[in-house]
């Protein structure tokens, strides 16, 4: 069973489509990323994916229909929106308390392990906190929450790079353990490249590109060409061209190794720089796949 | 799957068969409740506050009772009014008070969660709309009563403590003062007057809770104007009055419906007999029944609204 199916997902306020269409499968176990630019149609793909809002076409989340069962999906279901959504009011003993007592598969010994490596204390209330303590905070308490399904959204917004780091690394060490599915979007693609199994972009509430990994460090290769090779390498079919410090980038997707190697230096391309092709194509294209 | 019995989720066992370690038993209605009374301390703080105040007055009361009982005789009827006066009114203020703190409660419920957000993290826990909804229209139909039945209840204990102490520090018997306080009539009358209000403000805070949950802003005006222009249309367009009345009618009707008090003859007289009381009256009133059906409209929709409603 695949952990989220959709097909032809659709959602419209008023006259904005946000959503237009969107087919997608998440098998088990992955950690996909949905990266897209600013009103892409991410945080409304989360929403609906999390039961917060109705919409249009299939959707089934570890079985469930999530707008239908939002209450039910969350016992097997964790999110963390943003570090702006725990109340400032609350106590850390208070967090802890509350969600052992509504949360089902909440384990209290684990969530306390993890704040005893921290400097959190218990008797905080998160106004007191700094931003990446709080984040901290929730990590703990969702990584105690024996879930199937793990939803972030923009989880490392405003925080400096020592957390951020520090938040992938425990996600990864301390809660994946390939049975879990992890849903992640984010601006700082960089910082999740090493982290993803898969990758999504999302563009105009449409999907623009789906796949493994390991699939596009073989699909897309970036070449620093010799100035000597650039009209050869141009006919080669580049899907973006930038220039660094007055030498061509060309990006190729589906090249041959060997000939770009010819043509000057081939390194894997990163998903930022993937990411600037493929949308940025699709700037002056409206509606046009990138592939 | 999606049972009525959503309310308790954990209750039942987990029919879709998936592995996973044992489900621990939750109490979702238990610590919703709890969580409000943690965000609202003035939940308690401000009726403790108003009794506070109460028994400041009092005591200031007391205080100066042995002089008059000395210029008068012990069993002038001025002394035991005074006596009876005092003792009378203190609940009052407590009771006022959490009506007060439960219509702003109410107003804010809905509201509070969207405009911090916070909704979205108590969202991402199995806790259903319904739920939340009970726990917080809970509030003002069942907790603040309470507290205001305990703190009335203490504030007379400690007033009739104090009063005995005062008349006995000045050497006169304190027989009056018990023989006027009525020790399980007060409580009991209490308690019924408590239940019939909660009952019969049901739909008012079932509307407020409403106008939360849907107000993008100011759900204060939202809650307040709608009946405003009704009665002010009604008066242009047909020159009558019936919905003021109405309003009016939901506001007083308790004490006339469940005490048999004329409200409309002007003054409130002091309700000191349990032979005043007319449960009978009062549950089969038409406008208990209708104001019961209006309050679980509200909610219901109040539900309905929470579950389509985002952070503002």
């Amino acid at each position: 069973m695949a952990c989220i199916e959709a097909r032809g997902l659709r959602k419209a306020f008023g006259a904005t489509v946000a959503l237009d269409g969107v087919d997608l499968r998440v098998e088990e176990g992955r950690i996909l990323g949905l990266i897209g630019p600013n009103g892409a149609g991410k945080t409304t793909a989360l929403n609906a994916i999390l039961g917060l809002i109705p919409y249009q076409g299939e959707l089934s989340v570890l079985g469930h229909d999530p707008w239908a069962e939002r209450e039910r999906l969350m016992r097997d279901v964790s999110f963390i929106a943003d570090v702006a959504i725990l109340p400032r009011w609350i106590r850390v003993s208070q967090a802890l308390d509350y969600v052992a007592g509504v949360h089902p598969r909440f384990d209290r010994a684990k969530a306390e392990a993890f704040l005893a490596k921290t400097t959190i204390k218990r008797t905080s209330k998160v106004r007191e906190l700094s931003k990446g303590m709080v984040v901290q905070l929730h990590l703990a308490l969702v990584m105690a929450i024996d879930a199937k399904l793990l939803v972030l959204d923009e989880p490392t917004l405003g925080l400096d790079i020592l957390y951020r780091k520090q938040f992938y690394d425990s996600l990864l060490n301390d809660y994946y353990d390939h049975s879990r599915t992890i849903l992640v979007t984010t601006h700082q693609v960089e910082e999740v490249q090493d982290v993803l199994t898969d990758l999504m972009f999302i563009n105009r509430g449409r999907i623009v590109l789906s796949c493994s990994m390991e699939e596009i460090e073989s699909r897309y290769l970036e070449l620093l060409v010799h100035p000597d090779n650039l009209a050869a390498a141009r006919a080669l079919g580049p899907i973006h061209e930038r220039q660094v410090f007055g030498r061509s980038i060309l990006l190729f997707d589906h090249a041959d190794r060997d000939q770009l190697a010819a043509l000057g230096e081939v390194r894997r391309s990163s998903i930022a720089d993937l990411f600037v092709a493929v949308i940025g194509n699709q700037a002056g294209q409206p509606g046009g796949a990138a592939r | 799957m999606n049972t009525p019995s959503n309310a308790v989720p954990g209750s039942h066992a987990d029919s879709q068969g998936i592995a996973g370690p044992p489900m621990l038993r939750t109490r979702p209605m238990y610590w919703s409740v709890r969580r409000e009374l943690w965000e609202s301390r003035s939940i308690y703080i401000a009726p403790l506050v108003v009794m506070a105040l109460v028994l400041f007055g009092s005591l200031i009361s007391m205080v100066r009772l042995p002089g008059r009982m000395e210029t008068l005789p012990a069993h002038d009827p001025a002394v035991e009014q005074a006596l009876i006066r005092v003792f009378s009114i203190a609940p009052a203020p407590i009771m006022l008070a959490t009506f007060l703190v439960g219509v702003f409660y109410s107003l804010d419920a809905l509201y509070g969660e969207r405009r911090d957000r916070t909704i979205l993290f108590w969202k991402s826990l199995p806790v259903s709309d319904l739920t939340t909804v009970l726990s917080k229209a809970s509030i003002p139909l069942v907790v603040l009563p309470l507290i205001a039945f305990v703190l009335s209840v203490a504030t007379l204990g400690i007033m009739l403590v104090l009063g005995t102490a005062i008349l006995l520090a000045s050497g006169l018997s304190p027989a009056t003062l018990w023989a006027k306080v009525h020790f399980f009539q007060e409580p009991l009358i209490m308690i019924y007057g408590l239940t019939v209000h909660a009952l019969w403000f049901s739909p008012i805070y079932a509307w407020l809770l409403l106008v939360s949950a849907w107000a993008r802003r100011t759900p204060v005006l939202w809650a307040a104007l709608p009946p405003f222009a009704i009665v002010v249309v009604e008066r242009i367009a047909f020159g009558t009055s019936h919905f003021c009345s109405l309003l009016r009618y939901r506001v007083t009707g308790a004490l006339e419906e469940a005490f048999g008090i004329n409200t409309s003859g002007g003054g409130v007289g002091h309700i000191d007999q349990l032979s005043q009381l007319t449960p009978l009256t009062f549950l089969s009133s038409p406008g208990l029944s209708i104001g019961l059906v209006f309050a679980a409209a509200f909610l219901v929709a109040a539900v309905r609204l929470r579950r389509y409603r985002e952070p503002i």
